[in-house]
């Protein structure tokens, strides 16, 4: 079995929702929720993490922000979508700024509904998240060449490209 | 310490320092837990985070970063192996600040605004703890006529019964040696997402695993050193250094989860008052006393 399972780290990034899912995120990692017993860690970082924790919808201000730490995560990751923002947009959809759900930009794994999506719905998104994981690990093993036709900084190269 | 002993002690530290590293480790992390009514992680965690971080995809800004992060684990090995064959105390003191040069130049290199934030913090840590680690040699070798590590583990007399002051200072400072707060001002265990992350912004994947691995052969190292100012000649005096070492773990864990981060202005000026008092004095008091 893969170790990825054993300790997927979260990186936590709120689009534009209205803190309401954010704060039962944070409440997972409280004691009576405790996520890190799984081994979770609530990271801030994409280049440590495993999976791409969003809520609220992608608008035209953060959808680079929401792409780059995308590319920035190295392989194998997932994305869960919080909340219902994070879905289809939500409430926010008709918004003049707004671009929909987290799928419109990157590959989303799983999404969790709710509004706001309770901490243990959260919880239960992130597992389903470490299964998608696994699998994604396990094709790794199946085509190593995926690492090397991809170079790393993805981010680096599309910068050098645009320049 | 001969020849034989002293491979006996290389090849104990090479396999066994990550073992009980790592499991000193998850001892750490349920502990804190516990201390903060949580459940806590598995004791095995940061072995299972060790080997994913070796199975993640490799990603680093440029190349010279691996090469100066295998560097810092390569002199943290040394630095340990001197220590456990016996060697001499102040080489082993240089070895290590030569590794944590290293990780300094690692994160420097990377050129990203939070690893150079990450490296400066970590430079001025450097600077915090270096008097008192150079003191603690000096303390020793007031003790022993020798600065060898083989000398003070076999001498006739109890180290810490000459060196009390060296001994608190020593354990204040392993507060920033062994990344605690309130000093862990550069690679924190907590606070992901904060600045105090700083030095590992640009490592991920094996480079990560590297730094954690390191980190492990540095506590046991670090903790030998804590064993050398109980241990002497006496049978029964390793036992006790043992549990010495893991009740000053202990006693770390717990200032580390009653104390928030403190400036590093605050880090450097009281681990040099520290050094000054406690190990300076006691040494002017050994000096003209023994």
């Amino acid at each position: 079995m893969s170790y990825v399972t054993k300790s997927p780290w979260i990186i936590h990034y709120d689009g534009s929702s209205c803190n309401g899912c954010d704060i039962e995120v944070l409440a997972c990692l409280t004691p009576i929720y405790d996520l890190e017993r799984f081994g979770i860690i609530n990271t801030g970082n994409p280049k440590h993490a495993d999976i791409f924790l969003v809520t609220g919808s992608v608008n035209e201000q953060n959808v680079n922000v929401v792409k780059q730490i995308y590319e920035q995560m190295p392989e194998p990751k997932a994305v869960v979508a919080v909340g219902i923002c994070a879905a289809s947009g939500g409430i926010f959809k008709e918004c003049y700024n707004v671009m929909g759900g987290i799928d419109t930009v990157i590959p989303v794994d799983v999404y969790v509904p709710g509004c706001a999506a309770r901490p243990e719905a959260i919880i239960d998104g992130v597992v389903k998240g470490i299964g998608v994981l696994a699998e994604k690990r396990a094709a790794m093993d199946k085509k190593p060449a995926i690492m090397d036709k991809k170079p790393a900084a993805t981010v680096q190269t599309e910068d050098n490209e645009e320049a | 310490m001969n020849l034989t002993t002293s491979i006996i002690g290389i090849t104990a530290y090479l396999i066994l320092a990550p073992v009980a590293g790592g499991l000193l480790a998850g001892i750490d992390r349920k502990i804190s837990a516990r201390m903060q009514g949580r459940f806590g992680p598995p004791i095995l965690q940061p072995f299972y985070d060790f080997f994913k971080l070796l199975e993640k995809e490799p990603i680093t800004v440029n190349k010279v970063q691996d090469f100066y992060v295998m560097c810092f684990l390569l002199f943290i090995i040394i630095t340990g192996c001197f220590f456990f064959a016996g060697g001499d105390l102040l080489l082993v003191i240089f070895t290590l600040t030569l590794a944590s040069v290293f990780l300094v130049v690692a994160a420097f290199s990377s050129n990203s605004p939070y690893a150079q934030v990450g490296a400066e913090r970590e430079l001025l840590q450097m600077m915090a703890y270096e008097p008192m680690a150079l003191l603690t040699a000096v303390g020793f070798y007031l003790v022993n006529g020798s600065f060898n590590v083989a000398d003070a583990v076999t001498s006739q007399v109890m180290a810490i019964q000459y060196l009390p002051g060296i001994f608190l200072g020593f354990v204040f400072i392993l507060t920033i040696k062994l990344r605690k707060s309130p000093f862990d001002l550069s690679m924190s265990h907590h606070a992901h997402q904060e600045l105090v992350k700083g030095l590992t912004t640009e490592f991920s994947g094996k480079t990560m695993a590297f730094i954690e691995i390191a980190h492990w052969y540095e506590n046991i190292f670090l903790l030998g050193i804590v064993y050398m100012f109980i241990a002497y000649s006496a049978v029964w005096s390793p036992v006790i250094a043992v549990i010495v070492c893991f009740a000053i773990y202990f006693l770390e864990i717990l200032i580390d989860n009653n104390y928030a981060r403190m400036k590093w202005q605050i880090a450097l000026n009281s681990s040099w008052v520290v050094a000054l008092t406690f190990g300076f004095v006691n040494l002017l008091i050994l000096y003209f006393i023994g």
